[in-house]
């Protein structure tokens, strides 16, 4: 029975630089999926292309490739990501040139077609209004703040650049669990949305990489081996759809039923109900069984045609921020630290600044509980303070990252951790959910096959 | 008698915008319809109190002895519009580990210790 096995080789822009060589020199692997894209990332490389026209994809997928290409191409993995963020012709183009300097023969399959961003004013005009999904406004309101707008596009681009042949397939918001199923698709030759249903929850398990094999898993994480060379998941899928979830053997870290179970819950929603552009999946009667060590068996996912639309993600300015911190030392950290808080807050009233929001955390304290964090410990060593503010009036913010250092003269005693400098000031992306109609962006999506020879 | 959540299940959590997500697995599956029953949307909202804003949705798993949350407007914005520390809400769950719920003496006593690191364990030695 033929099988297929498609690996996780980066689960964020900024994962294990090495996890993706282990995961093809580890052992057997038909295709190597990486996301590298969140929902602030697009709005970055937006940025970054703005900058510079050549720019605006993962650079890191370069010299990874530099690495990778020949023995990918000797060994026959073929490599899914969507590391081309708002420019994957231009990544496609550095990895021409990667090719030809390591003088292999390949194919690279380039997807375009998601990047919205020109085209909002003729989109709106035709009436796609773009409403928030969240707040129900339509786009136009804030259209001249828009830095990125971006389709989440499903497996149709990259099935076509395998058929096509590509041996590396870059493209730009194709959706994390595109780059998994979408192989499975051009394997298998699959229509069944109960098939499509369970490669989107074999993508959702491969889509953070190390999570789904022990990283970041809750169940006795002080006894799981050998995290330092954490092997990425894989998954081996039948043609019916069932999978096995694995590493490679030899390599750290931990696959069982309760690690797995953590990943299928990380971002979840209604879980009858997870849309994706190819199949609405109903994940409520996904059933795992454990079959060997660090094996897990993953079938019953059920699926619904896939509805008329695509969602957009849409990044826009919204004014600016900066965070500073200090530390108190033992005694009363705590209570030194509040009452510096205090005095910041009058010194804002004093000088007339203007935000919309101040938050001020105790790090080492109530950070991450707030109240549930109950009274500080009477006799806490030390506290960060950490206060951040929020606002349209830029000059406000300025003029915050400028009042943090004087309070380690001005304030209360036994204070440090101030060797950073001033804050940064930091320009803040929004994030505007919207859904738009298929027809609107599917003959848009366009497949180019470069060739290294 | 009440004990934490942190020994009778564990949790995963992320975001959508400003919607936090928790997902709360029972250790043991005998304990799923405990869960089930302590941790209802208002109890849930209750333990949060201010720290979610919005509603509260819960969704079953069985066969994965499993609740998911959505907890929404509690990551102050979310995104790069938050300031919290844990914007994204990659911790959130942790902080429904605290709830204490009302169990039978046999499943406190089962569930001793669960969910925290044993008192011989020290985080220098390898784990080979």
């Amino acid at each position: 029975m033929k099988t297929i096995r498609v690996g996780s080789g980066q689960g964020f822009w900024g994962d294990d630089l090495d996890a993706p060589v282990r995961q093809v020199e580890g052992g057997p692997l038909d295709y190597l999926m990486m996301d590298y894209l969140a929902e602030v990332t697009m709005s970055i490389m937006q940025k970054q292309r703005s900058r510079n026209p050549e720019a605006g994809y993962a650079r890191d997928f370069i010299p990874l490739m530099e690495r990778l290409f020949p023995t990918l191409i000797e060994k026959g993995v073929r490599v899914v990501t969507n590391a081309g963020g708002v420019n994957p012709t231009g990544c496609g183009e550095a990895l021409l040139e990667v090719g030809r300097k390591a003088g292999v023969r390949a194919k690279i399959g380039v997807v375009t077609g998601d990047d919205l961003l020109e085209r909002l004013p003729s989109l709106i005009a035709e009436g796609h209004e773009l409403r928030n999904m969240e707040t129900d406004e339509p786009l136009e309101g804030i259209l001249d703040r828009v830095q990125s707008a971006n389709a989440y596009i499903g497996s149709t681009p990259i099935v076509r650049a395998l058929e096509g042949g590509a041996d590396v397939i870059v493209t730009g918001r194709s959706t994390d669990t595109a780059l998994t199923y979408g192989p499975l698709i051009h394997e298998f030759g699959w229509d069944d949305p109960d098939r499509i249903a369970q490669g989107v929850i074999a993508g959702h398990i491969n889509e953070c990489g190390a999570q789904a094999s022990g990283g970041n898993a809750m169940v006795d994480w002080w006894t799981i081996p050998a995290m330092e060379a954490v092997g990425f998941p894989l998954v081996e899928v039948s043609e019916d759809g069932t999978f096995i979830v694995t590493k490679h053997p030899g390599t750290g870290g931990r696959i069982n039923r309760a690690v797995v179970t953590e990943q299928i819950l990380y971002e979840m929603g209604d879980p009858s109900e997870y849309i994706t552009p190819d199949v609405v999946a109903d994940f409520s009667t996904l059933d795992l069984d454990e079959i060997g060590p660090d094996r897990v068996r993953v079938h019953g996912v059920r699926g619904r045609p896939a509805t008329d639309f695509l969602k957009v993600s849409i990044a826009y300015v919204d004014g600016w921020k900066a965070t500073g911190t200090l530390v108190y030392a033992w005694p009363d950290a705590a209570d030194k630290a509040r009452a510096a808080d205090r005095i910041l807050r009058a010194r804002f009233d004093r000088l007339g600044l203007e935000f919309d929001e101040v938050r001020t955390e105790l790090v080492g304290w109530d950070a991450t509980h707030g109240h549930l964090a109950g009274p500080p410990p009477a006799d806490l060593p030390e506290v960060q303070l950490r206060i951040a503010v929020r606002g349209s009036d830029r000059a406000s913010v300025e003029r915050f990252t400028r009042e943090i250092a004087p309070l380690v003269l001005t304030g209360p005693p036994s204070v440090t951790g101030f060797a950073g400098g001033r804050p940064r000031v930091q320009e803040i992306m929004a994030y505007w959910p919207a859904l738009i109609r298929k027809e609107a962006v599917q003959p848009h999506l366009d497949v180019r096959i470069l060739e290294v020879t | 008698m009440k004990i934490p959540l942190v020994h009778l299940a564990h949790t995963r959590s992320g975001d959508k915008g400003d919607t936090a997500n928790v997902g709360v697995i029972a250790y043991d599956p005998e304990d799923y319809e405990l869960l089930r029953g302590a941790l209802t949307v208002e109890a849930v909202k209750a333990h949060f109190g201010d720290l979610v804003e919005g509603e509260v949705e819960r969704f079953e798993l069985p066969r994965l002895h499993a609740l998911n949350f959505l907890l929404h407007g509690a990551l102050g914005g979310g995104g790069t519009v938050s300031l919290m520390t844990d914007a994204q809400g990659k911790v959130f769950s942790t902080a429904l580990l605290r709830m204490e719920i009302e169990v039978p003496e046999a499943v406190a006593e089962r569930a001793q210790g669960r969910g925290r690191t044993p008192s011989n364990y020290d985080p220098t030695t390898p784990v080979p």
